[in-house]
C-alpha cells in the first residue's frame, strides 16, 4: 500500500512514480482498480465491485484483475 | 439500469524517446465487412479461418492494369500468372477478362486447358517440363518458354518425331541492376548464352522464335529496371533480324511487379513506396517505343504479372484463440490461422485488423498462428487493440501465393469463398478433411 499510495495520480489515468521518475498510463478500469486498492479491497471484493459496475463475467474479470496485478508489481507499484 | 462497458485493464510505461517524424499510430479502425459482405455471417457460414476472395477487386484491378498500359501502348497481352493463384474460380475471372494462362508445371498447365484455355494461349514457363509435357504443348500450339539447354534440346529431338512447329520464345537473364539478379532462369544476355539459343533455335529451321521472355525479380519497387531491361532485349531482337531476317513477336516482361503489402523491415509502409500500374507502364511502354525494334515492327508486350493483380482481392478472416504474456510481459495474441496458411507472412507485414471495436486501448503485441512451432508468427511487434478469446480478425492482402503456396501442417486447410459482382458468396473450394488424406495414404498388409 505504502508504494501505491506514492504513486501521483491523474484523473485521466496518467500515473507518476517519484521513485523512479517513470511514468505510466492506465485506462478508467485500470484506475477504478487502482482506487480499489488503495481502500484496501481484496482481489475477490475488487471482482465483485467491478460485475457489479460493468458488463463482464467472474472468470473475465479475475483473469484481467489478476493479470493488472502482476503487472503493478513488476514495475514496482505496489508491494 | 444497464451496466458499463466492460474494458480489461491496461497499464502501459510512458516511453521517452525522440518521437518518429509519422507522429503515433492512428487508431486501427475495424473492417466488419468486404465488399458489403458480413465478415461474421462468412465465418458463421463458412468455419474459421476463411479465405476470402472479392471478385469486384480482381476485376477493377485487372481493368486498372490494363487500362494502364493499352491506353500507352498499341498490342498488350496479360497473362495470368497461375502459381499465384490457381484457384480455377479465380482464373476464370482473368480469363474472362482476357488474360491468358501462364503456367510453369505440368499441373498448372491441365488447370489451363481445364478452364478452357486453348493451347495457343498458354504460355509454358519454367525449368521443369518432363518430355510429355513438351510433347502435349507442341501439339497444342503452345508458347513453350525455353529455361535451359537441356530443354531446348529435348525440343530439337521432338521435332523430328512430331509434325509441329514447336512455337518457342528464350527466357533471357540479364544485369538490370536489380540485386539479386535472377540468373538461374533462361539464358544470360551478357555472356552470349541467350544469343547461342537463338541461333540453336534458328538455325535449325522446324521451330518457330515467336518471342523474348525475361523476368528480373519478385517485387521490383524500380520501374527503371523493366527499361533496361527492354533495351537490352530490343539488341537482342536486332542482332536475331541482322542474322536471320526473322523478327520478334512478342517481347514477355513477365511480373514482379510489387503488391502493396510492405516487405519486413522497411522503413516506409508499401502503399507510399510501391509504383502505381501507371508508374510501371509509363517507364516499360515509353521504353518500349523508344528502343529501335527491327523493321519498326512493334512487338506485343505480354505481361504476367500476378501478385499485384490478386493480393488486394484477398482476405483472410479468423478467430482469436488466446491472449498470453511472453516471459519479458509483452502481450502475444494466438490466432487460428498460422504460417501454414500464410507462409508469405515471413517476408510481408501484414496489415490485420478486428472485425468490431472491442476496446480502445492497443498494446504491443506479437501474433502468433496455432501451430507447435516457434517460428509461427505472423506480426512480429504490432500496436494491436486488444481483442478477446473468440474475437474475429481479418487480415489484408493475402490474394496472392497463400493459396498455392499453404502446407498442410497437423490440420486442414480451410474453405476458401469468392464474394460475386451481386455480393453472394460461393464456396470455391472445400475445406479438406480427413478423408482427403485417408484417400492418399496406403497401409502395407502387415500393419494393417
Amino acid at each position: 500500500m505504502r508504494k501505491l499510495n506514492s504513486l501521483a495520480i491523474s484523473d485521466n489515468g496518467f500515473i507518476f512514480k517519484p521513485s523512479t521518475g517513470e511514468s505510466f498510463t492506465t485506462n478508467e478500469m485500470g484506475l477504478f482498480i487502482i482506487q480499489l486498492l488503495k481502500e484496501n479491497k481484496s482481489g475477490e471484493e475488487i471482482i465483485n465491485a467491478i460485475m457489479e459496475d460493468f458488463e463482464v463475467d467472474k472468470i473475465t474479470a479475475g483473469r484481467d484483475l489478476y493479470e493488472y496485478l502482476d503487472f503493478l508489481k513488476r514495475e514496482q507499484m505496489m508491494d | 439500469m444497464s451496466k458499463n462497458i466492460y474494458e480489461r485493464p491496461v497499464l502501459r510505461k510512458v516511453v521517452e524517446g525522440i518521437p518518429n517524424k509519422f507522429g503515433s499510430l492512428k487508431r486501427l479502425r475495424p473492417i466488419e465487412t468486404i465488399d458489403n459482405v458480413a465478415i461474421d455471417d462468412i465465418i458463421n457460414k463458412y468455419g474459421s479461418p476463411v479465405f476470402i476472395l472479392s471478385e469486384k477487386t480482381i476485376r477493377e484491378t485487372y481493368k486498372t492494369a490494363y487500362r494502364a498500359f493499352s491506353t500507352r501502348y498499341p498490342k498488350v497481352q496479360f497473362a495470368w500468372s497461375y502459381k499465384t493463384n490457381y484457384l480455377d474460380a479465380v482464373c476464370r475471372i482473368f480469363h474472362q477478362e482476357g488474360a491468358w494462362a501462364e503456367v510453369v508445371s505440368g499441373f498448372e498447365y491441365e488447370k489451363a486447358l481445364d478452364n478452357n484455355i486453348p493451347g495457343n494461349k498458354i504460355i509454358f514457363n519454367g525449368p521443369d517440363k518432363s518430355r510429355e509435357d513438351l510433347i502435349r504443348a507442341i501439339n497444342n500450339n503452345s508458347l513453350i518458354h525455353i529455361d535451359h539447354f537441356d530443354e531446348l534440346y529435348t525440343i530439337i529431338k521432338l521435332v523430328e518425331e512430331l509434325d509441329e512447329r514447336p512455337q518457342v520464345a528464350i527466357r533471357v537473364n540479364m544485369d538490370t541492376g536489380i540485386i539479386p539478379q535472377w540468373d538461374r532462369f533462361g539464358f544470360n544476355y551478357e555472356n552470349g548464352e541467350a544469343w547461342n539459343a537463338i541461333n540453336r533455335i534458328l538455325s535449325n529451321g522446324k521451330i518457330d522464335l515467336l518471342g523474348l521472355h525475361i523476368h528480373i525479380g519478385t517485387y521490383i519497387t524500380m520501374s527503371k529496371a523493366y527499361a533496361t531491361a527492354i533495351e537490352k532485349l530490343a539488341a537482342l531482337a536486332a542482332k536475331t533480324f541482322d542474322r536471320f531476317q526473322k523478327t520478334i513477336n512478342y517481347i514477355d516482361l513477365g511480373g514482379g511487379f510489387a503488391s502493396q503489402n510492405t516487405l519486413q523491415g522497411a522503413y516506409m509502409p508499401a502503399t507510399d513506396t510501391t509504383p502505381s500500374f501507371d508508374d510501371y507502364a509509363h517507364t516499360i511502354t515509353t521504353a518500349m517505343t523508344a528502343v529501335n525494334f527491327p523493321n519498326n515492327e512493334m512487338p506485343t508486350l505480354i505481361l504476367e504479372t500476378g501478385r499485384a493483380l490478386v493480393d488486394e482481392a484477398g482476405w483472410l478472416a479468423g478467430t482469436v484463440l488466446a491472449n498470453k504474456r511472453l516471459a519479458d510481459g509483452r502481450r502475444a495474441m494466438v490466432i487460428d490461422a498460422g504460417v501454414n496458411l500464410m507462409f508469405t507472412a515471413f517476408w510481408y507485414d501484414y496489415e490485420i485488423f478486428p472485425v468490431h471495436e472491442t476496446s480502445f486501448q492497443s498494446e504491443p503485441t506479437t501474433i502468433y498462428g496455432p501451430l507447435c512451432m516457434n517460428i509461427d508468427v505472423i506480426r512480429k511487434n504490432i500496436d494491436f487493440p486488444m481483442l478477446n478469446k473468440g474475437d474475429h480478425f481479418v487480415i489484408k492482402r493475402v490474394g496472392a501465393y497463400t493459396m498455392t503456396q499453404w502446407m498442410q501442417f497437423i490440420t486442414y486447410r480451410p474453405n476458401v469463398v469468392l464474394i460475386d459482382l451481386k455480393g453472394e458468396v460461393h464456396l470455391i473450394r472445400k475445406q479438406e478433411d480427413k478423408e482427403v488424406f485417408r484417400r492418399q495414404e496406403l497401409i502395407p498388409e502387415y500393419l494393417r
